[in-house]
């Protein structure tokens, strides 16, 4: 029996959508090309069929994802997953906090600081470092944005450059993009 | 220059401006997929003009004046007088169609994580499409991704 899940985890839930996604047989030559490109390199999932109905975006949209998420220098790619995991928390977007939770525990083998956000979400207590990198990105992400002159003076108290900091504004503004879609064309489903 | 950066107003010379260049390609791209969003070349079945006016709410919802400014401009270049004055929050139109679409608008604006299953059926009942279920979401999640680039550029902008 599948059921879907509404509370946060890290094993990573399919994702059902609402609409009938695109039929890859059936794609006109447009959809194709902006399949060729998938977010996090996860290849033709249901996802990415959904947002071949609108081509033209997603053909912008997915080459965009993965240069945020996975460009080289700048900030580490364990802390922009910890700022997708803040947006996806304040959107509540269970499937997309667990893929960027697991990616975090993966590149960081821990698991403690996942735990704490799932336990507490925007009240977690971490790391004087990783509280700030979270506490920036979750205030960015609500609406209207609620991140102040004190959250930025916090993210260089801890360290963070201009190029550190501006990737993160990155990764969790491109987290209040994936959640708009994930979480309202979709649900997450436990098989 | 990308409209973000235009409106930003990252002193040149900065830090800060020496690592947005260092992200020129992800400032490119974002401004095609503004284009994608907001001008593309097959709408579907929503307007440019309805997009525009869209648009312009969702950066007002954010408290973008710079954002909803710009996208005023759209909306008068649209000339669509039946969705222009959806630009301000709090209004909508008889026709039901887009008063659903309106609606959920406001809420992948304001509220994403109440989004549920029943507002996409709700948005079938009044016949929009599948493929305008997933262009109106891209659109509400582009907004509000472009609106927090911004915000926090100016925020790492005002700090150095």
């Amino acid at each position: 029996m599948s059921e879907v899940v509404h509370t946060f985890t890290t094993t990573v839930p399919r994702w059902q959508p609402y609409v009938v996604p695109v039929d890859f047989a059936t794609a006109t030559d447009e959809q194709h090309a902006a399949m060729q490109t998938t977010p996090s390199n996860k290849g033709i999932s249901p996802y990415v069929l959904t947002l071949a109905h609108d081509p033209e975006t997603l053909a912008v949209r997915s080459p965009l994802f993965n240069l945020i998420m996975y460009g080289k220098d700048g900030l580490a790619a364990s802390e922009r997953e910890l700022g997708a995991v803040a947006a996806s928390v304040v959107n509540r977007c269970v499937y997309c906090a667990a893929v960027h939770a697991s990616r975090f525990n993966n590149l960081t083998k821990r698991t403690d600081v996942i735990e704490a956000v799932f336990a507490d979400g925007l009240e977690a207590t971490l790391d004087e470092h990783l509280q700030a990198i979270f506490d920036f990105s979750a205030r960015l992400s609500t609406t209207p944005p609620k991140a102040v002159a004190s959250d930025a003076q916090a993210l260089a108290d801890v360290g963070l450059d201009e190029l550190e900091a501006l990737d993160l504004v990155l990764s969790s503004a491109i987290f209040g993009w994936a959640n708009r879609l994930m979480h309202t064309l979709g649900e997450p489903m436990k098989d | 220059m990308t409209l973000i950066e235009t409106l930003a107003s990252v002193s040149p010379g900065s830090a800060l401006a020496e690592a947005v260049g260092k992200r020129a390609e992800i400032l490119r791209l974002t401004e095609a997929a503004h284009d994608a969003v907001l001008l593309p070349r097959d709408p579907g079945g929503l307007s440019h003009g309805l997009r525009a006016a869209l648009a312009a709410r969702m950066a007002r919802h954010n408290r973008s004046p710079a954002l909803a400014s710009h996208y005023d401009t759209l909306v008068a270049r649209a000339g669509e007088a039946a969705t222009a004055l959806l630009a301000e929050p709090d209004t909508n139109v008889t026709d039901p169609r887009t008063a659903e679409i309106v609606r959920h608008a406001d809420r992948l604006t304001l509220a994403p994580r109440d989004a549920t299953r029943a507002h996409v059926e709700a948005l079938a009942q009044v016949g929009v499409t599948d493929a305008d279920i997933v262009r109106l979401a891209e659109l509400a999640a582009f907004v509000n991704y472009q609106v927090r680039v911004l915000a926090g550029l100016k925020l790492l902008g005002e700090m150095r």
